[in-house]
């Protein structure tokens, strides 16, 4: 009863501080904290209408980003509906969401002036059960010749593709489509297992098997469209769990009332990378958390790290690390600890997976964990927001939380055996695509950190600048860059102009227009490949070529790799015949480090107004000098 | 019992339809709320379901006419399912 006479405190606390007139945006932001503290305690239908009520009195007070989604489905949704938008408040999103009509879907696809195509989504979701899309395998498989199968596996093929492909010419918005899933119980029984002495096209499992291959190969070959592993999903809850046939027909509601969250976090993942909420960082504690014990007082020897029990938890937890940083994660370590106890455990402990050299910053010492966490988001020069914290502890947990709101903190469960599986979950982390810079992103910060200590060596800027041998080039966007540009344009904060996001679909787009240019600029230096770190849109208009974005990714600012890019695009619009370059700078919370770049660049001031100012530098007569102590490599602007 | 019941079924309805539990009683139902439509009424049942851990039937759902009612069905389940 006392966390049920919790919820309730929380509720009322809620409504308290709203009901205050006006909101202020301190209290705004407590509220959101309180109920996303209701949330993590009771997670479900009931909650979700509470919070979605509540977080609709607090737009404009609360920094959250609007997003529109259209679900086209084969069954009912509604109820999984304030579920959905409850889990997109409390992750920053504020979701405006427009359902399909029941199995309407190719009209609705095919047709363009469809309500669909008018709501303007930002993404779609085509939610179709196995039994509506292919009711031949699903409901009546023994009746089917084995000859016919293969025939029903084409028709469900081509009908996706050209669904796909349809919806791709209409729209430019990010399409998720559900995988179709497996029987709980195929028709044929067992025997459906049994391939010997039979043809393959007599298993129901694999005829449904085949689809989903083939709807992979579909996604491919379109730009931002991804697939939704449903089997997958309802596997991963129970089959029979998960369905509820009584509800299926009465309401056409086949998903079980206590799994319909899940489905809503299904969701969830695939809008918390297409909004560009990722953690980049996970800062994680030592004692209890990467090893069982307190090295400080358990030692070398002491400490549970191992591959059996209760050592083996530990191993799981450093095993879903390291594959986070296959996904371009980085890892920190923030404990209290003296640095002499912890360091030859990390060095030398024969159970630890991950090395010294997969951290890209360590804090370990007895300061406040906030004030480390700021240290480590510093001296990666990335914003606290983009921060994941990992403890075992729950007062540092909720420390964390109220003096670093904007940080990702993990929920760690009490039995160590769960930890890994909580990281695992964790929507912060999902990536819908990875980039080869993603994926060398360890590496790249450690070379990083080798040029800071060279750095210190030399006396001045451009001596250092000079010894680093900079080469940056700069090329239209291309197929295999597509994925890391339009990163780029959702992820970078704090060097960018006017912040504007793009997705692949829609930079592939601008692409193809003979106004536009869209560049990118890669950066190496003596200590290594930065990889893809710059991105510049332009569009010319009469005589004037109008900069849409400039932006750079925080690791070679104040390298003036940004003159060289603005040099470029000076000097190409000038050998296009604009008499003029124009720029805008949009200011937002973070992108101060850009704020001078046009004035510093001897640009003009034409206006300034409180959402932006605008800038102008007349062409030919100005040139941007290039600095020297980089060798600017271009490829002309030939476009497809 | 009845009233422990009944004091949650009045929080659930709270919640869904975005009214004070304090003006939430037994006798309140489609006809007094204006929110609580054919599709709440889903949602109601599925909140119901989750929360008390059970699956209603049609029967069961035809006769949750209020919220009096509603605790009626959930406390008989209850007590069956022991």
């Amino acid at each position: 009863m006392t966390s049920e006479s919790k919820a309730i405190d929380l509720r009322s606390e809620v409504d308290r501080l709203i009901s205050a007139r006006p909101i202020s945006v301190e209290s705004a932001a407590l509220v959101s904290r309180r109920l996303a503290d209701l949330w993590r305690a009771e997670a479900g239908s009931v909650a979700a209408a509470f919070l979605v009520s509540r977080f609709e009195k607090l737009r404009g007070k609360l920094p959250l980003q609007p997003y529109r989604l259209a679900i086209l489905r084969s069954f009912t949704v509604e109820p999984a509906i304030p579920l959905l938008r409850a889990e997109a408040f409390v992750h920053g999103i504020d979701l405006t969401v427009q359902l399909g009509d029941f199995n309407a879907y190719p009209q609705e696809i095919l047709d363009s002036n469809s309500l669909l195509y008018r709501f303007a989504p930002d993404a779609v979701i085509l939610a179709a059960q196995t039994a509506d899309l292919a009711p031949e395998l699903w409901h009546r498989f023994a009746d089917l010749e084995p000859e016919a199968v293969p025939s029903v596996i084409q028709n469900v093929t081509n009908n996706l593709s050209q669904w796909i492909r349809g919806f791709r010419e209409r729209s430019s918005a990010t399409l998720v489509v559900h995988s179709l899933e497996l029987p709980a119980i195929p028709s044929a029984g067992i025997l459906d297992a049994q391939s010997e002495g039979r043809q393959t096209s007599s298993s129901q499992c694999r005829a449904i098997q085949e689809i989903n291959q083939a709807l992979h190969v579909i996604a491919n070959e379109h730009r931002g469209v991804y697939v939704l592993d449903y089997d997958g999903l309802v596997a991963r809850h129970g089959r029979l769990r998960w369905h509820d046939e009584r509800k299926w027909l009465i309401a056409r509601m086949p998903i079980a009332a206590d799994c319909l969250v899940y489905q809503a976090r299904e969701w969830l993942r695939f809008l918390m990378p297409l909004c560009g909420k990722t953690a980049k960082v996970l800062v994680t504690d030592l004692d209890n958390t990467l090893w069982g014990g307190i090295i400080g007082e358990d030692g070398m020897t002491g400490i549970k790290l191992s591959p059996e029990y209760p050592g083996a938890a530990y191993q799981s937890v450093q095993r879903a690390l390291l594959d986070l940083t296959r996904r371009g994660i980085l890892l920190a370590i923030c404990s209290k600890n003296n640095p002499e106890d912890a360091m030859p455990a990390l060095t030398d402990h024969p159970g630890m997976l991950l090395k010294p050299k997969d951290f890209s910053a360590a804090r370990i010492n007895w300061n406040d964990k906030a004030q480390n966490l700021r240290e480590i988001a510093s001296e990666l020069n990335i914003g606290t927001d983009a921060l994941a914290f990992l403890d075992d502890n729950p007062v540092e947990r909720e420390q964390i939380r109220n003096a670093m709101p904007e940080v990702t903190v993990l929920d760690l469960p009490e039995d160590p055996l769960a930890f890994a599986g909580a990281i695992r979950d964790c929507p912060a982390f999902e990536r819908l695509t990875l980039s080869s810079e993603d994926q060398q992103r360890t590496g790249l910060y450690a070379a990083q950190r080798e040029r800071s200590q060279a750095e210190q060596s030399f006396q001045s800027k451009e001596d250092f600048f000079r010894y680093l041998d900079q080469e940056a080039e700069v090329v239209p966007v291309s197929p295999t860059t597509l994925a890391r540009v339009a990163q780029l344009t959702q992820k970078t904060n704090q060097f960018n102009l006017t912040t504007r996001r793009y997705t692949e679909q829609q930079i592939a787009e601008l692409a193809t227009r003979p106004e536009w240019q869209v560049l990118s600029i890669s950066v190496r230096d003596r200590f290594g490949d930065h990889g893809l770190v710059g991105v510049a849109i332009t569009r010319d208009e009469k005589d004037t070529c109008e900069i849409e974005t400039f932006l750079l990714s925080c690791r070679v600012i104040g390298r003036a790799v940004e003159t060289a890019l603005l040099s470029h695009l000076a000097g190409i619009a000038a050998v296009r015949g604009r008499r003029c370059l124009s720029g805008r700078f949009i200011p937002t919370k973070k992108n101060a480090p850009a704020r001078d770049f046009y004035s510093a660049h001897g640009f003009q001031l034409i206006e300034e107004k409180p959402d932006g100012s605008v800038w102008s530098l007349p062409l030919p007569q100005h040139k941007i000098a290039s600095p020297e102590w980089i060798r600017l490599k271009t490829t002309e602007g030939a476009h497809n | 019992m009845t009233s422990t019941i009944l004091d949650q079924l009045r929080g659930v309805a709270s919640d869904l339809f975005n009214i004070p539990a304090s003006q939430i009683t037994a006798e309140s139902s489609p006809q007094t709320i204006d929110a609580w439509d054919s599709t709440q009424h889903l949602n109601f049942v599925l909140a119901l379901e989750e929360k008390f851990g059970l699956q209603l039937s049609p029967e069961e759902m035809e006769q949750m006419h209020n919220v009096g009612e509603a605790a009626k069905v959930i406390e008989n389940k209850l007590q069956g399912s022991r």
